[in-house]
């Protein structure tokens, strides 16, 4: 909300007023977000009012150009060329004359122009730097000054406009009434509340109204003010205040309406009395109905919205925008005036529904004052009567049951207690007095002392102790809180699962991989590209009813779609060379998904509710995925560099096993998107945690992804946190090395053969490594040759080199009697 | 030339002189002086200590000297000979010494040759500010506390005081998950995990909370519609605003330098009363020292303790939040958010592994 500094002081009484600067600060101290503040731009040299005396069309240039007669001073007339066609002769407007200096350092000289000496320039208002509108020049009433009269104090040009944007709780905010009252409290000066005027006896009813829906409306009031001069103006000191506030002038009853909601915070509506018919309803629409709004749209309106009725249907949708049947038009003269206290959800839900936010909405949305619409009508309607001409009719509906604040009790020490405060005496009760509550203090039987405070009416938001506490913590400032730290409590630490995941990615970075944070938004066709077969459980995903890019309204059941995304953007952008994780939840649909429970706020839900809430989520494991393509050693003067390959996808999870503190056992897997002779399933124990290896060739393909491109996912929180306390005993006697070479079937993987020979080994066998694979025609075909170097050692003597060939042996022949293993000679 | 068991002969004694000796030595140290490399050193070796060596020669005399002189001249022999082995281990060693390092000399290589044959790994800034915040946190005896992503509206929203026409509650704003009448939604904001929290926990609790996060916003170079908080609740018995602003300054303190402070303005939030903007004093803001926007925060709302289950007549509590991206954004002074999120290795790497 923009307002003028002359405005918004209007009713304070400062011993001296603060500057511009100073009011923004307090409003900040107190907890109104300044936008901005907006010194109104500097015009020196003279500007002055003129009557334009006569225009000559100049028809001869592309454009239409005046040469216009102002009379800017006593017997002083100008000749000034415009190219402006807003304004006639007789009219007041505003002149720069030679040797001013508009914004922008903009100087105004007399010139020669289309043909004609020009002696000086007719404004607009944005010329002038009042407000952005340059629909033509500015016309100022009639009677508002004389030719020659100095325009700079008469447009206020001195003034500033300060930007505000109050919390939604604080819808009184909205208006100056309400910021000035912010202001009283800030600076600690008296307020006359212009929102608290007295209003007199309506003499009956000015027409029938019905509310039929009471959630709908809690008051509604009309006041009738006929006899009014259609072609009267709006009063320039109202027009600045609009257009310095950023709203339009279009006629005296909206302007008036306009004014009257800046100022104290009530929007009102203006119908033409003549083209209503009959009494009002206030109701919801009913399925079907249409209306047509003021900007000539048709709108079907929905059974939720807000509708005021006359005898021939919806004449305006409630708090938003009124209908164009009965619009104060440029010959109305017998203006209905309604102020209303509108539910705010219900406007809130309408303005979404029709897409059509308004200042008025935007008040009703954040509550305004029930008890303020007889106060704003009498205003807008006295504004009407004395501008234009008309008269107020004696009748004044109102009905409805305004819905008033109840009192909130609590200790008056309160605030104290919670801001960590020693505030002085008195001053609880001063402070809520100052925004306005009926404040009471009683001591109750136990010795306590506590305050009771009426909110006022434009104070809905005062609900509980809390609330009351804020007014005065704010008020005082928050700055005057010390700063002191809490007694720190006995934490535990990082848990076992937290450390290990740091871990995790601290040994995937250390390792050469870039960690990446894609979004975990995909979209279903890429499941296609990754092969997936139609029943894979990995389609089966949670979708996003709003996504921001359509075709990504899938919540990722797998973190590899994001990775390869990412590699395919860094390739575009000219990296080749890539290896890249991610650690991220991903969303896994239960294959019944429980209903989420309607549970209710107040009280703790019962452990069967929240049991059933965290049933009703989908099941969200952390896992851990990375992609390698290109090389994974770069070439250089060292030598070749070496392909990422199959190998590297199943060490990186290997990696993440044993940062985890578990061992990954590796068994020969098929599945998609992987190549299906080149992935393997990643197991702890029998249980498996995830999958490596090299990409399928037709999704590397797909994708447009380097070939051989390769990735891993593990599931982390399938991992199992296990005790890893181990107790190494070091022997300090010589080992016996030992070499074997084992032919085996080539279909029995190497992790087998060396988990057979190790148990054969016993406990003598102190390592085993495998150093050499051999496929060709010395082992026959469908063999290999599996060579390991074995490590023999006793933990309390020297070994003697029988006892670990014999060790060896046993090795041997376990594994011949499991695969057929023969000892290659 | 004489045996052992030769006649004594007075005029061969001469060997055996003092000035013989000395000579003798003197000699040996020339010539092993002279070798210029091993290979010449062990020529000449045979010569000074060898058996026909004139040192050796002398000793063979020993044995004709009467028995009073034995002793001696042999004192004498054997210092001579000793001088010379340690005039040829000293010059052996000398020598060894220069032919080593002239073999190493040849090897020598490069040493600035360049070494990126590995590339090099690291880890995302968020993550890794994420971590520094949990441990400044952690360092104040917090635990870190954590929750799911797509969370309940309940947790999201009811149990935080929002009502159930609050505009953060529409499609507008807020990822909602089909069905339309679901119920869930992808949180917008941690303070779920203080709902979770004070559920599931026993009292008191101080835990932080940094989490991914998501709101409808387009993707531009100050917003990301995925994004990451760091939460903080405190409920225990008397805690106060002059707590949670001493904690926020002991925040700012660690993660921006002792010159930091925080300053809280009021504000509004659904869960929070009073509420409170949060701006820290920045010393390496662009353009010189000053405030920054940075989170919000307050007293926990009495409504959401209730609504967990919390007596606010006998526990009160803090809560804050910051955005990440938008913490590491004025930090580093990076120009564009959109760096944080699309996954280019450039923009990632220069962090390594620590940030």
């Amino acid at each position: 909300m923009r307002i003028p500094v002359t405005w918004l002081v209007e009713n304070l009484e400062f011993a001296e007023t603060p500057t511009p600067d100073q009011l923004a600060e307090a409003f900040v101290r107190i907890g109104i977000e300044v936008e901005d503040v907006h010194e109104l731009d500097s015009v020196t040299g003279p500007l002055v009012a003129g009557r334009v005396v006569e225009i000559e069309e100049l028809t001869e240039f592309k454009k239409p150009i005046r040469y216009c007669q102002v009379e800017v001073g006593p017997d002083q007339v100008n000749g000034i060329v415009c190219g402006a066609s807003n304004f006639q002769e007789g009219d007041t407007v505003v002149v720069a004359l030679p040797g001013a200096v508009l914004p922008g350092d903009f100087t105004i000289s007399a010139r020669k122009t289309y043909g004609k000496t020009s002696n000086g320039m007719i404004c607009s208002a944005r010329e002038l730097g009042l407000g952005d509108d340059h629909a033509g020049i500015m016309v100022l009433p009639s009677g508002t000054a004389q030719p020659g009269d100095d325009a700079i104090e008469l447009l206020g040009l001195g003034d500033t406009v300060i930007e505000v944007a109050p919390t939604p709780d604080r819808g009184y905010a909205f208006s100056v009434r309400g910021l000035a009252r912010e202001i009283a409290c800030a600076f600690d000066v008296p307020y006359r509340d212009p929102g608290l005027a007295e209003v007199p006896e309506g003499e009956g009813e000015v027409l029938p109204v019905r509310i039929e829906d009471s959630s709908a409306c809690s008051r509604f009031v009309a006041r009738r003010v006929s006899g009014v001069d259609p072609t009267a103006p709006t009063p320039w000191w109202m027009r600045r205040r609009l257009m310095l506030a950023g709203i339009r002038s279009i006629s005296l009853p909206v302007d008036v309406t306009n004014y009257v909601m800046l100022e104290l915070g009530q929007p009102l509506h203006a119908f033409d009395a003549q083209s209503v018919q009959g009494g009002l309803v206030v109701r919801r629409a009913v399925a079907g109905e249409k209306l047509t709004t003021l900007d000539e749209q048709v709108r079907a309106l929905d059974p939720d919205d807000i509708v005021i009725a006359d005898d021939s249907g919806v004449i305006s949708l409630a708090g938003v925008m009124g209908g164009a049947s009965t619009e104060v038009g440029a010959t109305s003269s017998d203006i209905l005036l309604e102020a209303a206290n509108w539910d705010p959800a219900s406007i809130a839900r309408t303005v979404r529904r029709h897409k059509l936010p308004s200042e008025a909405a935007k008040r009703f949305e954040r509550t305004v004052d029930p008890a303020l619409a007889p106060v704003a009508l009498e205003r807008a309607a006295r504004l009407l009567d004395m501008f234009g001409d008309g008269s107020i009719k004696p009748g004044r509906t109102d009905v409805g049951t305004p819905v008033l604040p109840a009192p909130v009790t609590m200790p008056i020490n309160l605030p104290d207690r919670v801001a960590g405060v020693r505030y002085a005496r008195g001053v609880s009760a001063r402070r809520l007095g100052q925004i306005g509550c009926q404040v009471e203090v009683t001591t109750g039987d136990d010795g306590a002392t506590m305050v009771t405070a009426v909110p006022p009416t434009w104070r809905a938001d005062l609900t509980q102790p809390a609330d009351l506490v804020e007014e005065v913590l704010r008020l005082e400032g928050y700055d005057t809180i010390p700063s002191t730290l809490p007694p720190a409590p006995a934490g535990r630490g990082l848990t076992e699962q937290q450390r290990r995941r740091r871990t995790v990615s601290r040994a995937l970075a250390e390792d050469g991989f870039v960690e990446v944070k894609p979004f975990p938004f995909v979209a279903p066709s890429v499941f296609d590209a990754l092969g997936l077969p139609a029943d894979d459980v990995r389609r089966n995903t949670v979708s996003v009813l709003n996504p921001l890019e359509s075709d990504k309204h899938a919540l990722a059941t797998t973190l590899v779609p994001g990775l390869l995304e990412t590699v395919q953007r860094n390739l575009a952008r000219g990296q080749k060379d890539l290896a890249v994780y991610t650690i991220a939840q991903v969303t896994l649909p239960r294959t019944q998904q429980a209903p989420v429970p309607d549970v209710g706020v107040g009280e703790r839900p019962s452990d069967a509710q929240v049991a059933s809430l965290l049933a009703a989520l989908p099941q969200q494991p952390v896992h851990v995925a990375a992609v390698l393509a290109g090389h994974r050693e770069h070439a250089g003067w060292w030598g070749k560099g070496r392909q990422a390959d199959w190998a590297d996808a199943v060490q990186a999870a290997r990696l993440v096993g044993q940062a985890y503190g578990v061992e990954l056992t590796v068994v020969a897997s098929d599945l998609a998107p992987w190549h299906p002779g080149r992935c393997a399933e990643l197991r702890v124990g029998d249980w498996p945690v995830g999958h490596a290896g090299e990409l399928h060739p037709k999704v590397v393909e797909a994708l447009g992804l380097p070939k051989r491109t390769v990735a891993m996912e593990l599931d982390l929180d399938a991992l199992p946190l296990t005790d890893n306390r181990p107790a190494p005993i070091v022997s300090a006697y010589p080992p016996v090395l030992l070499d074997v070479a084992v032919v085996v079937p080539v279909e029995v993987p190497a992790e087998q053969v060396a988990r057979v020979l190790r148990g054969g080994g016993g406990a003598l066998l102190e390592d085993i490594r495998l150093f050499d694979v051999y496929t060709g025609d010395q082992v026959g075909e469908g063999k290999r040759s599996l060579a390991y170097s074995l490590r023999f050692r006793a933990p309390d003597r020297t070994l003697t080199v029988e006892e670990a060939t014999a060790a060896r042996d046993a090795a041997v022949a376990a594994a011949a009697e499991r695969f057929g293993a023969v000892l290659r000679g | 030339m004489s045996g052992a068991n030769d006649p004594y002969d007075p005029k061969q004694v001469a060997a055996l002189s003092p000035e013989a000796l000395d000579a003798a030595v003197e000699q040996a140290r020339e010539a092993f002086a002279k070798a210029a490399d091993l290979d010449e050193l062990a020529a000449v070796k045979p010569g000074h200590l060898g058996d026909r060596s004139p040192i050796l020669l002398a000793r063979r005399e020993i044995g004709a000297l009467p028995p009073a002189a034995k002793a001696q001249a042999g004192k004498r022999v054997n210092e001579a000979q000793n001088a010379v082995k340690l005039a040829f281990e000293e010059r052996r060693a000398r020598l060894q010494a220069e032919r080593d390092e002239r073999v190493l000399r040849k090897e020598s290589v490069d040493v600035t040759l360049p070494w990126d044959r590995v590339p090099r790994g690291a880890r995302h800034p968020i993550s890794t500010l994420a971590e520094r915040i949990a441990d400044v946190f952690v360092a104040m005896g917090y635990e870190v506390a954590e929750g799911p992503e797509l969370e309940t509206e309940w947790f999201n929203f009811d149990a935080l005081n929002f009502g159930k026409d609050h505009p953060a509650r529409t499609m507008q704003d807020t990822f909602y998950v089909a069905p339309a009448d679901s119920g869930l939604v992808l949180r917008t904001h941690t303070s779920p995990v203080q709902a979770r929290t004070l559920l599931d926990r026993d009292l008191p609790v101080y835990v932080v909370c940094p989490g991914r996060t998501f709101r409808t916003d387009e993707l531009d170079a100050t917003h990301t519609p995925v994004f990451h908080q760091v939460e903080g609740l405190a409920v225990d018995k008397g805690l106060t605003m002059a707590h949670l602003k001493g904690t926020l300054d002991a925040f700012a303190r660690a993660m921006f330098g002792e010159d930091s402070k925080t300053r809280l303005r009021p504000s509004f939030f659904p869960f929070t009363e009073p509420s409170a903007e949060v701006d820290v004093w920045f010393p390496e803001k662009k353009g010189g020292a000053g405030w920054v926007e940075w989170g919000g925060c307050g007293m926990v709302n009495p409504n959401v303790l209730r609504n967990c289950g919390v007596d606010p007549d006998v526990y009160s509590g803090f809560a804050f939040g910051m955005g990440l991206e938008r913490t590491l954004q004025f930090r580093n002074g990076l120009p564009d958010m959109r760096d944080m999120v699309e996954g280019d290795v450039r923009f990632t790497q220069p962090f390594g592994t620590e940030a």
